[in-house]
């Protein structure tokens, strides 16, 4: 019993916007609908769509670039030694401390120098400022994790650093770097100043700022934001009910042995 | 591949891209922030600090200030507190309750607040049906306080994992041997919980300290900083001032002044934190 009321404030708002997105756009000044309607969802037409398609590409881009680049990098810092390994681990986290405003003008400006303003591609490297921090942090902090005899058994038996990473830790390692997609995926389905600030065009627009950004022809159109809103939100409760294991490891690793 | 060469080339690509992408571009801030650009007109003439003696002299960067520096201890104050009487309440177990918990945290932020938006409305808002007479977004004292509440609402989930984290690395005999001297539950929760619980609550107060205070996403949905500038934060108003009046020069002025706030939060952090173990 003790869980209803934190239930009803976390909860309440997304059923509420839930209701609101099947409300009749005629009955909204009553208390409550005498009906339920799906037009708000049917009058959200293909410009949403395209925004869900452009944040699909644009989160997939960046999981896929920081997995790329993040999961050698962290299983080096993890399990070699090289001057300046604790540096960049730290200067990572410092990085993903930085407010995303504090780069925009010099960011802007360089995309646009490299003809990638205003296009989705262009959105991932901006993106991996946060992205990229948080994969070498998690997946570090698992390889460290994964005991010592398992990589002098591979050195041990001819391995380079580098095949020990390939044939034995990256195969172990899959969990790890599916929690860490996850999360990236998440962050960056919902990132909205980069966003914001590097594209123009309406129809590269991702959810966050086609949400930010909806306008009706006359007032507000509460219906069809409550139904774009759901929408946007869907694919995320999905994943959040499937993973939520993975989701709080991932957002709790280092909390408690730091 | 040589051995002893692996592991620079291993972190190569990572090292290169965090450079290009943060480090590179903070300092290019700096740079551009001692001309005078503007960008539709591209023009780009060397000032020196005048940006910066403006800033000093003026009173809409102060109240940017002012404003974030209460947003950021109000929300981050309030989640603390609900975070960890979440966190107690999710130690009893219950997967569901906790992805249940977890979905304002996975939404976009700009979600939560067109949400919250659609509540605070003044004609046919739910909480204004409720609670009738508060002008929720449209007065300059109600609109700081209902945009810490969409913050309070979207980050207390992830406040109350980390503490969750942190209850659960308490040691049960601890607690054990506290019950057997006679602790009663809150004198329990005071000289054991809560000291244990230090490190676990000084990481979430870093955390959401500099996050909060670099909130954009909900003020630029609710109310893009009005009504009157009262809820414009050092964020919106130097990406006003960058994306809406084209002026790089000032906007990194203000840029690198908001990133200087961050810097100096975090390194006090640091060391409190350092001191600590």
């Amino acid at each position: 019993m003790k869980r209803a009321p934190v239930l009803l404030f976390f909860l309440g708002p997304l059923l509420w916007q839930l209701l609101t997105s099947l409300w009749p756009e005629a009955e909204l000044t009553r208390p409550l609908p005498r009906s339920l309607t799906l037009a708000n969802y049917a009058g959200l037409g293909g410009s949403f769509a395209r925004a869900a398609l452009n944040s699909l590409l644009v989160a997939a881009g960046t999981t896929a670039l920081c997995l790329a680049a993040g999961a050698y990098a962290a299983f080096a810092i993890a399990r070699l030694q090289f001057r300046g390994r604790s540096l960049l681990l730290g200067a990572s986290l410092a990085i993903s401390m930085f407010p995303p405003i504090a780069t925009v003008s010099p960011l802007y400006l360089l995309l646009r120098a490299a003809g990638l303003r205003d296009s989705l591609a262009g959105l991932v490297l901006p993106y991996s400022t946060f992205a990229l921090p948080l994969t070498l942090w998690l997946l570090t902090s698992y390889f460290r994790e994964l005991p010592d005899d398992l990589f002098r058994a591979a050195r041990v038996d001819g391995c380079t650093p580098w095949q020990a990473f390939v044939h034995v830790f990256l195969p172990l390692a899959t969990p790890a770097l599916a929690t860490t997609a996850i999360l990236v995926f998440i962050f960056s389905w919902n990132e909205l100043l980069y966003a914001l600030a590097f594209v123009s065009t309406p129809a590269k627009r991702t959810i966050p700022v086609a949400i930010a950004l909806f306008a009706g022809e006359h007032l507000e159109p509460w219906g069809q934001i409550a139904a774009a809103s759901v929408t946007a939100t869907l694919p995320l409760a999905l994943l959040t009910f499937l993973f939520q294991r993975r989701i709080v490891r991932g957002l709790t690793a280092g909390a408690v042995r730091e | 591949m040589n051995a002893r060469r692996q592991p620079l080339i291993m972190v190569a690509p990572a090292a290169a891209l965090l450079c290009g992408v943060a480090l590179l571009p903070v300092l290019a801030a700096i740079w551009i922030s001692l001309h005078r650009s503007i960008l539709v007109f591209q023009e780009r003439r060397f000032l020196g600090l005048s940006n910066y003696q403006f800033l000093l002299g003026d009173e809409r960067f102060w109240s940017a200030l002012a404003t974030t520096a209460w947003f950021t201890a109000v929300a981050v104050a309030a989640e603390l507190i609900l975070g960890l009487w979440v966190a107690l309440l999710l130690q009893r177990g219950g997967g569901i309750f906790r992805a249940a918990i977890l979905l304002p945290w996975a939404i976009p932020t700009a979600v939560s607040a067109r949400l919250w938006a659609w509540l605070f409305n003044a004609d046919y808002g739910l909480l204004h049906r409720l609670v009738p007479g508060i002008d929720w977004l449209g007065s300059p004292r109600a609109a700081l306080h209902a945009a810490i509440l969409v913050d309070v609402w979207k980050t207390t989930p992830f406040v109350a994992l980390i503490l969750l984290a942190g209850l659960q690395a308490i040691p049960e005999e601890v607690v054990k041997a506290a019950r057997v001297d006679g602790a009663r539950p809150f004198r329990l929760f005071l000289s054991i919980t809560l000291p244990l619980l230090r490190p676990a609550i000084l990481l979430a107060l870093l955390f959401r300290t500099l996050d909060a205070f670099r909130v954009f996403d909900a003020i630029y949905v609710l109310t893009e900083g009005g009504p009157a500038n009262s809820t414009e934060t050092l964020s919106i108003y130097a990406f006003k001032t960058l994306m809406r009046s084209g002026d790089f020069g000032y906007g990194s002025a203000l840029s690198v002044a908001t990133f200087a706030c961050v810097l100096v939060l975090g390194l006090g952090f640091l060391r409190v934190l350092g001191t600590r173990r």
